[in-house]
């Protein structure tokens, strides 16, 4: 579980003062924190670790690397439900 | 497109591996340190690829595998109360503790919730502000960064209702334990590539200096793995013992440096005990004084929980190197995904799942060259 798994940046905003951004990984979107890697622009390929974008790479690196990530089944946790900001009482 | 085949092209694989054979004369051991290494290198039969002289053990980079049976009970016993949210990360749902796992307490109407990030665990916080949120925070420094962000955002954000079971490890501890071992039979290491892509490779360097031993930072596709260890060979061979970079298309000497900056604001080095090991001292993370509001062990009292491991179990063994699964007479009988007695067999990153995911419990695989794809 320490592999990060590339995607493409597609949009950053600003979240509670956090940057953030939605990634895309193959048909998922998801949201990263992009704290760590504040310079990354819309359309840069990051490599996400349980949401947070540790570095950026080439396009090339992101496609191969998500292809040898897919052959070892280690894309499950892009499945994992997206919690939403819900309003006190809710089930999240 | 033709970039990616380059790497599992097995045209390339077999080039290395003809490379590494007109290299070695001598016999050499070498440990994949990275958990997700290990179940590539299974996978492809990378190690049935390389020349008998050439030998590969199994490291301890599998966080699921190697955090505590008591961190486990631990967990299970906060999960278990009534007027709690347990998140976790997914690989830990299903690691066994003294009774049952985090999905039996989920289905006997315990909240126990998966999480795809850390910071998940604030937005269900302040959606429920009567229930106490804790989250399982485990991993290597891949994961520290972010599980330093959900400390630092909950205390900045007074979202009280959020606590942390902290169980985090540190890699170059584990290869310093590895090397000082009487028993010891490494020689090299591949050192674990994303986990190197946040603190860079510099607390590398003393290690391979004091114990002269190469290190090769690697990634983890095949191609990456047999040029790791071609670069490994070829020091063992020339008698050199530096730390070389295999995977710079990734990472930099330095790392990511705001990364570093918030896990040292959030956590300080403790010793921390590894699942089979034992206690490593320096090897682990907990949190700071100014954050110890947030320690879910303080908080629900469970530190006193301790565990005992199965006695048959060798995980300990093979997490260091000095054995293989089949080493082990439970393997693939009393143990196996199922119902694992230990480390090894916890996670799909653990050597005993993989050679057991990939049918070495059976029969030795059949490989040929230039064809691990």
């Amino acid at each position: 579980m320490c592999l990060a798994i590339p995607g493409k940046v597609i949009e950053t905003y600003s979240n509670s003062g956090m940057r953030m951004a939605r990634v895309q990984f193959g048909g998922v979107v998801r949201e990263a924190c992009l704290e760590y890697v504040p310079e990354t622009k819309v359309g840069e390929y990051v490599l996400v670790h349980v949401g947070f974008a540790i570095s950026t790479i080439d396009e090339q690196e992101a496609r191969r690397t998500y292809e040898a990530l897919a052959e070892l089944g280690q894309l499950d946790e892009l499945d994992i439900p997206e919690v939403n900001e819900l309003k006190p009482g809710g089930s999240a | 497109m033709k970039y990616m085949d380059e790497y599992r092209d097995g045209g390339i694989a077999a080039k290395l591996v003809a490379e590494i054979k007109r290299v070695q004369t001598k016999p050499w051991v070498i440990m994949e340190v990275c958990g997700g290494q290990t179940h590539s290198i299974v996978k492809n039969g990378i190690d049935y690829l390389l020349p008998e002289g050439v030998e590969l053990v199994h490291g301890p980079g599998c966080p699921v595998c190697v955090t505590p049976l008591e961190m486990i009970d631990r967990a299970h016993a906060i999960a278990r109360q009534p007027n709690v949210i347990f998140c976790s990360f997914g690989d830990m749902l299903r690691v066994p503790g003294s009774d049952g796992d985090l999905f039996s307490i989920k289905s006997r109407g315990g909240d126990v919730r998966v999480v795809y990030s850390p910071l998940d665990c604030l937005k269900i916080a302040r959606a429920n502000p009567d229930k106490e949120v804790v989250f399982f925070a485990i991993g290597f420094e891949t994961t520290a960064p972010a599980n330093a962000m959900l400390a630092w955002r909950a205390q900045q954000e007074g979202q009280t209702n959020v606590s942390l079971l902290v169980s985090h490890v540190l890699v170059p501890p584990a290869i310093e334990a590895i090397l000082s071992s009487p028993q010891n039979r490494v020689q090299g290491f591949l050192g674990p590539g994303h986990v190197c892509a946040v603190v860079g490779y510099t607390e590398y360097e003393p290690l391979s200096e004091r114990f002269h031993v190469p290190i090769v930072i690697s990634g983890f596709e095949p191609v990456d793995i047999l040029e790791g260890v071609l670069m490994l060979v070829k020091q063992l061979e020339e008698g050199r013992a530096e730390v070389e970079n295999q995977y710079s298309r990734i990472l930099s000497r330095e790392g990511n440096v705001p990364a570093q900056q918030l896990v040292e604001k959030i956590f300080e080095v403790g010793d921390r005990k590894w699942r089979g090991v034992g206690t490593i001292p320096h090897s682990g993370l907990r949190l700071r004084a100014e954050f110890a509001a947030l320690d879910a062990e303080r908080r629900f009292n469970v530190a006193s929980i301790e565990t005992m491991e199965p006695e048959i179990c060798i995980a300990g063994e093979i997490l260091q190197g000095i054995k293989k699964p089949h080493d082990c007479p439970a393997f693939g009988t009393l143990c196996d995904p199922q119902h694992p007695l230990g480390a090894t067999m916890v996670s799909a990153e653990g050597a005993c799942a993989a050679y057991y995911a990939y049918g070495r419990h059976l029969k030795p695989a059949l490989v040929t060259i230039g064809g691990p794809a």
